[in-house]
This record gives C-alpha cells, structure tokens and sequence, in this order.
C-alpha cells in the first residue's frame, strides 16, 4: 500500500509527502480516521488531496494511504429506495448527527433467480439473473466483463458480495461475479452506441410536456433566482415523470428537502403501476452543511447511479439541485489550490467540467444490446436571479431544454414559474410524432398557436402601458384575454393539488384542445363584433379557468363532453349581440 | 480529555487577526487554542492552517498588544467546545460564550462542539406545527413552522428590531401550548449597546426574560469574534432544543454585520473574493448556521431561526441576502416605501415566501380554506401591482372598471390587513382577507371553488 504524510492543511486541501507512486484521482484515505480523499494534483514527491469529510483535527505528519483505485462507488441491488450520502454511503441507518467517517453500507442478502445455464456464454452487459428486490433488477457483470459461465448459483437468498457466478474469460483467466461491482465515478460506463430521439420524457407537468418538452436521455436545465420554484419543479417531476428509475442528487441544498421527498414518495403512488414511487428511487443528499467537496463528488456518484440502471435497460431520470453548488465547490477547491481564477472566480476548466457531465445523458444501446436512457435535468442557482453568469451560461450550451424560472411569475404565485418567453426545447419538433401516435394530431399548431399568443400578449401589454388598456381595438383585447386564459387554464398547474399535481398526456390534449378551440371561437366572436367584456363574462370562461383542479385524471371523458356546450355558448352570445359597433369601430372609440 | 498544555510559543508575525506560530506542539487542524500575552490576559483563537514548521492561528479577539516574543500559547488539541447545562436561560453572554451579566459561571453539563454536527437529512422530521405570530401578513400569506428558518430582509433604519421582538413575545401554537416548552436565544452580532438594551428591555417587561439568553456582540468587538457568536449561541440553542427539548426560537441580528465579519476576516488570509469581495464559500458558511435550525425524528424539542439582516442598499440581489435566500426556507420582506406610508408592518407581501407553509396549513392544521384564501389573495395582490404599473403612465381612468376595482382592492389591502395594531388571530386575519375579496368580481377569484365563493362570498354557484 501506498503512504504519504500530511506536509499542510487548510479546509479540505492538504498536501503530503511520499516517496511512493500514487496516481492522479486515486482514492485515498486519510489520517487515523480513514478520512475518505481523491489526489488532485500530483508532483515526484507530493501529492495533493481534497477531503470529502470535516478535516478537524488532522496535522502535519498524519497518515495518507492510498487505496489505489479512483474514486469508486458500490452499485448494487441495495440502492432502490434507500437514501445515501454524496460518496453513496447509507444516510437511512445512521444516527440524528453525521460523524465524520461514515462507513461503507452493511452488507444485505437479496434473491436471486439465474437466468445463465453453465456452460452459457455471457456477453458482454448480459444479465445472468434478476435479483428480488420489490422492484426487480438484472444483475449485471461489471461493464467488460464476459465469456463462459463456469458456475453459477441455483435460485435463492445471497449475500451482495458473495460470488454467484464464476466466468471464464477469453483468455482464460476466471472471474467471480456477485450482486454489487464498484465503478469509479468519474468514468463514464461503457454503452454500445448512442441512440437518436424517441420519445419524450412525460413530465406530467403541462407547461412543460406542451410547450418545452424534454426528450427521453435528453438534458435539461432549470435556472432561477431564489423561491422561483426549481426544487419544487424538480421534485414533481421525480414524482410523476414516466421515467423507470429516479436518481434525486440534492447538492449543497436543504435538509428539510431531502427529508421532505423521504416522508412523500412512500406515500405516493406511481400513477402508471400504483407501486410506491419510492420503490423507483435513489436519493443522494450532500446538504448544504455537509463538506464542500463530496459536494462536487455527488453530482458524479449521481451519474454513476443512473448509469447503473440505464445499463439494465431502464429509462433513468436523474434530477440534480443544484449545478451551481457543484460548481461553487469547483472553485473554492480551485482556490485553496491556487489555481489561475477565471469567470467570477470560477476554474477554466468550468465549462469541460458541466460539458463533461450533461454528455453523460443519453438514450443508448446498452452493451447488452437493450435500451435504456438517462435524462438529466439540472437546477442552477443563479447569483441574484441573473442568467449571464457563467454556470448558467455554460450549461446552455451544453442543454437542449431550457426552462427558465422567473421572479415576476413566482412572487404573483403562478406556478410553475416558467417564463414562456425566456424557455426553449430544441427538441419539441422531433417530438411531435410522438404526440400525433397518442391521439393529438394537433400538437404541434396549438403549441405553436400557445407560444404565439404568449409573444403577443409582452408586446401588447407593453402598449398598454402605453396608451391604456381601454385604448386597444377589441381583437387585441381579446388577445390578451385569451393568453390569460391559457395561461390560468393550462399553464399553471399546482404541485400542492392533489388533483392537479399530475397531468397524464390523455388530460393534457383534452385540456388544450379544449381551451384552443375556446381561443378560436372568442377570436372569431370578436371579428364578428361581440364586446370582449362579455366573453370575458362568459361562465364557461370561469370555468375553464378552474379546469386542472375540476376534472382530474378520473374526469378526462368529461373534458370532452364539454365541447357542445362551448359551441353553444358562444352561438348563445352571437344571437344575443346588441346592436353595438363592429370590433373595427371599437377601436377608433375616443379617448 | 486531554489536559491543557502550556508552553512558549515563537510567534513569528502577526498579521491582522492571523498570529504564525512555530509549531512545536503536536496540534490538529481546528485546534482551540489560547494566546497569553504579556499580562497574562488570555485570547481565544483556532488553528486554521498547518505545514511541518509553522501553525496559523486565527485569533478570535483583537491581536493588539501581541508582542512577537512575549506571547504564550495554551492549548487543548480539540476543536473549539462550548460547556452548556442548565440554567442558561435568563443569562447574558459575551461574543464566546462567558458570562456577562457578574452572576456565577455556567454548571457546564456538557461540552458541545461550535461548529456543530450537520443534522443527518433522513433523520429530520418536517417541520409542520403552525405559529401564529398575530401577524396578518405572516399568519396568512407567509405561515411560519416550528423549525423553520426565516428571515426577515430588511433595510437600515426599518423596524425590523420591533417586529422580532413582537414574534418572540407573541407567536403561540394554536393547539393548547406544552408550556414551559419554550426559549428564546436572542444572538446580536455587531449590534448597538441600545439594540441589545432594547431588546432585554422588552423581554423583560413581559416576564420572557427568564426563557431567553443573550448572547452578544457588539459593535466595537473584533469581526473574528463575530464569526463566533452565533455559533456559540446556536450550540446553547441545540441543548436548549435537542437535550433539554424546549422550543426554541433563536433571533440573529444582524447577519449583514456577520457577513462583513467574514469578508474582513477573509480578507486577512489573502484569499481570493468572490462577489463584491465577499469570500466564495460565504454561502457554505451561512448554511452552517442556518442549516441547524429544524426538528429531529423522536426528539421532543426543536429549533426556529429568524434571523434579520439589513440588505444594503435595500437591495435583494446582494450578495447577503440573495445566499440567505438561497439557504433558508423563505423570507419576510419589510419595505422603505410602506414604511413610509405609514404602514405596519411594513411587509412587502409578494418577494416574501414561506416555504414551509403548505405542510403547515390546512385541514388538519390551521384552517381548510387557508390554502385557497392565501393564493387568492396573492393572486388579486399580484394583478393589483401589475395593474399598478400598467396604469403608472396613463392614469387610473384609461383602465377597465375591472382594472380599477383591483388597484382599489390592492391599497385596501395594504391599509388593512398588512397594516395592523396589535395582535390578530388567523380567523381575524382571515376574515379581513374575505371581506377585502368581496369587493372583486366573483369570475375572476379563480383560486376558489365553488364552495368557498358561496360560503365566503355569498356567491350563488350558478350565478
Ligand atoms: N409548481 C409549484 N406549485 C405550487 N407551489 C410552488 C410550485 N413551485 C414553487 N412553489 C412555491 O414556491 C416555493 C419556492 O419553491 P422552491 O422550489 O423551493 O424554489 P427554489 O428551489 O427555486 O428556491 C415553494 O415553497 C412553494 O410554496
Ligand atoms: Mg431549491
């Protein structure tokens, strides 16, 4: 084993002296307390580490041992459900304070059902058999890893590191194989190849499925300035999204948070299969009061995780809140390294770094030839709520959805926050087809027709502030009646409704095609000469407005059958027309 | 524990707070450690930094007077501890943790680290009981929870002092209190001898004296004790909550001197600043103290936090108030320009947030329509000011009779609910805000049902 000893410490950087040969990003541990470190920076006779535990402590001639493997993590059947620090240690078993040096997870026993013969030849990525977890999971060989089966276990209860099948590789050597492998964090697993857009990733939320959709291993990135609403988006979409499997990696965030989603996803059920959502998760939380640098570990011992199930042919969605603090605890190791400050104090290497990690996403062709995604969406916390600053510049580039959160609409508590006009999805077209197979034909005009009148309603609330809003010729004002109405209708949605929280696609197009043909005939009525103030009186205005929280999932068909009586109403409306100017002279009415 | 060991250090340079000291005693990293100087008087400081021949030691009171040859360093190779026990309610304490007020020492029952341990996520149990703190305001548009952290933003010279003090004498649970339960820890950072006197003053006048602690730091100590206060003060806070499981309400005022406390002492160590010069890890080191509010699974005690800060410039994007935002669960925004229209409390009810109210409020907890009658009300407010701003150049008469009924309903709003003498219930706070929907049209209260717009509102469901 390889030794140094501590020349200096400041924080969680610490430089020591060896004549051993250690290897840049070897794990290694440090001082009496097997403190867990990862070397940073390697000279002939130093080597210089940051710890990702509270370095209390710790002085000049203490012990630095190196365990000669990388930053590594244990992937396993002991994951699901279960809530873990940022180096995926088990937070569930231990006590009301986190003492420095927590040790590994203790060994569980799981079933085990083998699905390889000896004598079998196991490819590469091959299961050889499903372990009986309540959610039930492949056990996989280590990426790599394949050739003969020599033998392998009958059906029953093992232990995680217990060997239940032995292979015989090409060149002969054997390789024993159990539940668990470890993997080092920052290297990417093995696929066969990257696979094109499929379909989209279901949210279950409307103002994103409709108008900024997310594509299955797609990346997405939700920036805004503080109480704009991105923990709460995040945890809705880890609760209802149709992913498989949710990795939730709180980063520098809240405890209360964290201990939030660990009291609601036992209670909640999976609106697909009625499984407990908590079944289908992995929560990783490095709080904002725990060390700094396994803060920038967890967001990579998140990836690893969700690798991990994609390569088991899941669909994975991993939600990261927040990137900033990731990127903050860059730079403050950069700093005690006394590296070169770029933007704002950020290392250069930033941009690689957040490149690097949204790369990790993907849907692919596993190496055991099945398909399975990872989608990644990643909060940032922007200084002061301003997005040219360089975490959220740079993770721009790397992201296909954008959805930016804004004050305005969250201190007028309209949730989600999303700003229409700010957000985009480079991937909304080739995911209309999508759309089109389930029903709605119509997806990509009345999305179209939604951001239009959004666009319309800023320009013309600006002249309004202008000239007045009574000074605007009644189509206008109309117009500006109709965004509110969609906005009211289907964009806000209440992550605290319980009849609302989820939306599936079915409610969604009942929903918009409903209030766009509403759009349609109060625009039509209004070219014909019918008072926008009394559309705007409209009870069946009032109505939709109530849609999300009146007819839940159970009242889709009901949506539906309120079509007549639109119809009727506004037929209702243009009988009963006064004799009062055409719109067009409206609009010359004096001030 | 290991004994205390004295021995002569060489102190090599004294730089600002920072004293080098050659290392010739076997000290780990955050060790607490006493400089005596020539008059025997004796300083606390920590190690903050060590190589094989020198230590860098953080002096936590002033270093003037610190000769380079004269000084003794005691030391005691274990982070920096505070001895709590019983009978710290009632008592003043200096910056670190001494008597002040000339009575007997503490009987330390305990020796607690400042730092504290970070509460373990999966072990925290949701904060959810309701305070009511008679504050319209807060009780229906900002709840406040047992174990929540929320500050209150603020700008110099707003009575921020006053509306602490107010929720410390009067927030109550609406469920019969535990009584005894409860403490306050009073925390001044940088504060004036009259805020600090103010403030026992209050307490005292109502008897509350007896449940409270001070802990103080003022304005002409050094900023590296400052960095301390708190800690100490939060350390008696979590005894107080997690040992000898009160309630506890913990007040920190003024964390703007905090934070200035931190950029000097940052400063001082050479390192690089981030914005406005203020340290990088300035957010890490504010979650430290705020992350240690909360309730713990099967401990009957728990931990609020309502810190104050001055947001300079009233600016909300500063560095201080935004990374406060950023860590606490909401904030309670007081605004110059209510305030000078006479308006108390003057809260500036749409940047504020409490984001631990939805598992506080409601059936079960404080009222079912709760929910329903705070989004509307945010709802009308929020158009109201939007509305506002529409009308800002033409005038209130190019507006739609609709428009102006809600520019009347959002100055109705801030003349009689956020405005207040005295203590309200929620139900009167409640019952101000159905009456101030009345004067709006029915079809546009969108956040109510049918039930609540008949019930409330006397509106005919099929109208
Ligand atoms: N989708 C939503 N539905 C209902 N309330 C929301 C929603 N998003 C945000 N909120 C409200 O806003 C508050 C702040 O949201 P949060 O997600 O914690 O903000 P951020 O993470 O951006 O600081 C929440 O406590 C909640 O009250
Ligand atoms: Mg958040």
């Amino acid at each position: 084993m390889t030794e140094a000893r501590i020349r200096w410490i400041s924080g969680p950087v610490l430089r020591a002296v060896t004549a051993d040969v250690f290897h840049a990003q070897e794990a290694v541990a440090v001082g009496a307390g097997a403190l867990l470190g990862e070397i940073v920076q390697l000279a002939a006779d130093e080597i210089v580490a940051q710890v990702y535990e509270d370095t209390t402590g710790l002085k000049p001639g203490d012990l630095v041992s190196g365990t000669g493997q990388p930053l590594s993590v244990r992937l396993g059947p002991a994951l699901l459900g279960h809530i873990f620090d940022g180096l995926l240690r088990p937070l569930d078993t231990q006590g009301a304070f986190i003492h420095p040096g927590l040790g590994q997870p203790a060994l569980q026993r799981f079933a085990f059902e083998p699905a390889v013969r000896v004598g079998d030849t196991l490819g590469r990525g091959q299961a050889i058999g499903t372990i009986g977890t309540p959610r039930p999971q492949q056990c996989l060989a280590p990426p790599g890893i394949s050739g003969v089966v020599v033998t392998v276990a009958p059906a029953g209860s093992y232990r995680e590191d217990e060997a239940i099948c032995r292979i015989r590789r090409d060149d002969g050597a054997t390789r024993d194989i159990s539940f668990a492998h470890s993997w080092p964090v920052r290297q990417p697993r093995p696929l066969e190849r990257r696979l094109p857009i499929g379909g989209p990733m279901i949210t279950g939320q409307r103002v994103l499925d409709i108008l900024f959709p997310v594509a299955r291993g797609g990346r997405a990135a939700i920036p805004g300035g503080f109480g704009t609403g991105k923990t709460v988006l995040l945890e809705a979409i880890a609760k209802w999204c149709d992913a498989d499997i949710i990795v939730y990696v709180g980063c520098g965030e809240r405890g209360n948070e964290m201990a939030e989603v660990l009291d609601e996803l036992p209670k909640l059920e999976d609106p697909r299969n009625g499984r407990p959502l908590m079944e289908r998760t992995v929560i990783i939380a490095n709080t904002s009061n725990m060390p700094v640098a396994a803060r920038e570990a967890s967001v990579y011992t998140a990836i690893t995780v969700a690798e991990y199930f994609r390569d088991q042919g899941q669909h994975v969605a991993l939600m990261a809140d927040s990137t900033s603090r990731w990127a903050e605890a860059l730079r403050e190791v950069s700093g005690r390294l006394g590296e070169l400050p770029g933007e704002a104090g950020y290392p250069a290497y930033l941009s690689s770094r957040i490149a690097e990690f949204y790369e990790r996403a993907g849907r692919v062709s596993t190496l055991g030839g099945r398909e399975g995604s990872v989608t990644i969406i990643g909060a940032i916390s922007p200084p002061s709520g301003d997005f040219s600053e360089p975490v959220t510049m740079h993770t721009r580039r790397s992201v296909r959805t954008f959805w930016g959160l804004d004050r305005g609409r969250a201190q007028a508590r309209f949730y989600p926050a999303i700003d229409p006009l700010q957000s985009y999805s480079r991937d909304a077209e080739a995911l209309a087809q999508w759309w089109q197979i389930q029903g709605n034909p119509a997806w990509t005009a009345q999305r179209t027709a939604v951001l239009e009148l959004l666009t319309e309603q800023a320009h013309l609330e600006r002249m309004a502030r202008i000239v007045g809003k009574d000074a605007l010729p009644a189509p206008q004002q109309a117009t500006l009646l109709c965004a509110e109405l969609v906005s009211e209708a289907v964009l806000r949605q209440s992550s605290f409704s319980e009849v609302d929280r989820y939306c599936s696609p079915q409610r969604q197009t009942a929903m918009l095609s409903l209030v766009m043909r509403f759009v349609e005939l109060a625009r039509a009525a209004v070219q014909r000469g019918v008072d926008p103030e009394r559309i705007a009186a409209m009870p069946m205005r009032a109505l939709l407005q109530r849609i999300g929280e009146q007819y839940g999932e159970h009242r889709i068909a009901d949506i539906g059958a309120l079509w007549p009586q639109l119809e009727s109403d506004f037929h209702a409306l243009e009988r009963a027309q006064p004799a009062a100017p055409p719109a067009a002279e409206a609009a010359h009415r004096a001030p | 524990m290991r004994p205390e060991v004295t021995f002569e250090a060489s102190v090599r340079r004294v730089e600002g707070p920072l004293v080098f000291v050659a290392r010739n005693a076997d000290l780990g990293l955050n060790s607490m450690i006493e400089v005596v100087d020539r008059e025997g008087r004796a300083r606390v400081g920590r190690v903050a930094a060590l190589d094989e021949s020198t230590m860098v030691v953080e002096v936590l009171e002033s270093t003037l007077g610190l000769g380079v040859r004269d000084t003794r360093i005691r030391v005691r190779n274990e982070p920096l501890l505070f001895g709590v026990g019983p009978g710290m309610l009632g008592r003043t304490f200096d910056s670190i943790g001494r008597p002040l007020d000339g009575g007997a020492p503490l009987p330390a029952v305990r020796r607690m680290r400042i730092d504290g341990l970070a509460i373990n996520a999966a072990r925290r149990a949701l904060p959810r009981d309701f305070i009511e703190t008679g504050v319209s305001s807060i009780d229906l548009m900002n709840s406040l929870v047992r174990g929540q952290k929320l500050p209150l933003f603020s700008g110099a010279g707003l009575p921020h002092d006053r509306l602490a003090t107010q929720i410390a004498l009067d927030a109550r649970l609406r469920k019969g209190e535990d009584a005894g339960g409860f403490a306050i820890v009073f925390v001044g950072m940088g504060v004036s001898h009259d805020t600090a006197a103010a403030f026992r003053d209050a307490m005292a006048s109502s008897a509350a004296l007896e449940h409270t602690a001070m802990f103080l730091n003022l304005a002409d100590e050094p900023a590296t004790q400052r960095l301390l206060t708190p800690r100490y003060a939060l350390t008696a806070a979590e005894y107080l909550a997690f040992v000898e499981g009160r309630h506890v309400l913990v007040i920190l005022t003024d964390m703007t001197n905090y934070c200035e406390a931190l950029r000097e002492v940052s400063a001082s160590h050479g390192e690089l600043p981030s914005r406005k010069g203020y340290p990088g890890y300035m957010y890490s080191d504010l979650a430290s103290l705020y992350e240690r509010a909360g309730c713990i699974q099967g401990m009957p005690g728990t931990l609020t936090q309502v810190p104050i800060l001055s947001m300079p410039g009233d600016d909300i994007g500063h560095p201080i108030a935004d990374l406060t935002g950023y860590i606490t669960e909401g904030q309670i925004v007081l605004d110059r320009e209510l305030d000078r229209q006479g308006i108390y409390p003057p809260v500036r009810v749409l940047p504020s947030l409490s984001r631990l109210m939805n598992s506080g409020i409601g059936a079960g907890y404080t009222d079912a329509d709760h929910p329903a009658l705070a989004n509307q009300l945010f709802a009308c407010y929020a158009r109201a000011d939007h509305i506002r701003i529409l009308a800002s150049v033409m005038g209130e008469d190019s507006l739609p009779e609709v428009d102006r009924r809600f520019l009347a309903f959002g100055r109705d709003f801030e003349r009689s609910f956020v405005n207040q003498q005295g203590r309200r219930t929620l139900e009167e706070s409640m019952a101000i805000g159905w009456r101030l929907l009345r004067g709006l049209p029915a079809q546009e209260l969108t956040r109510l049902n049918a039930q609540q717009l008949a019930r409330y509102l006397e509106v005919s469901p099929h109208a």
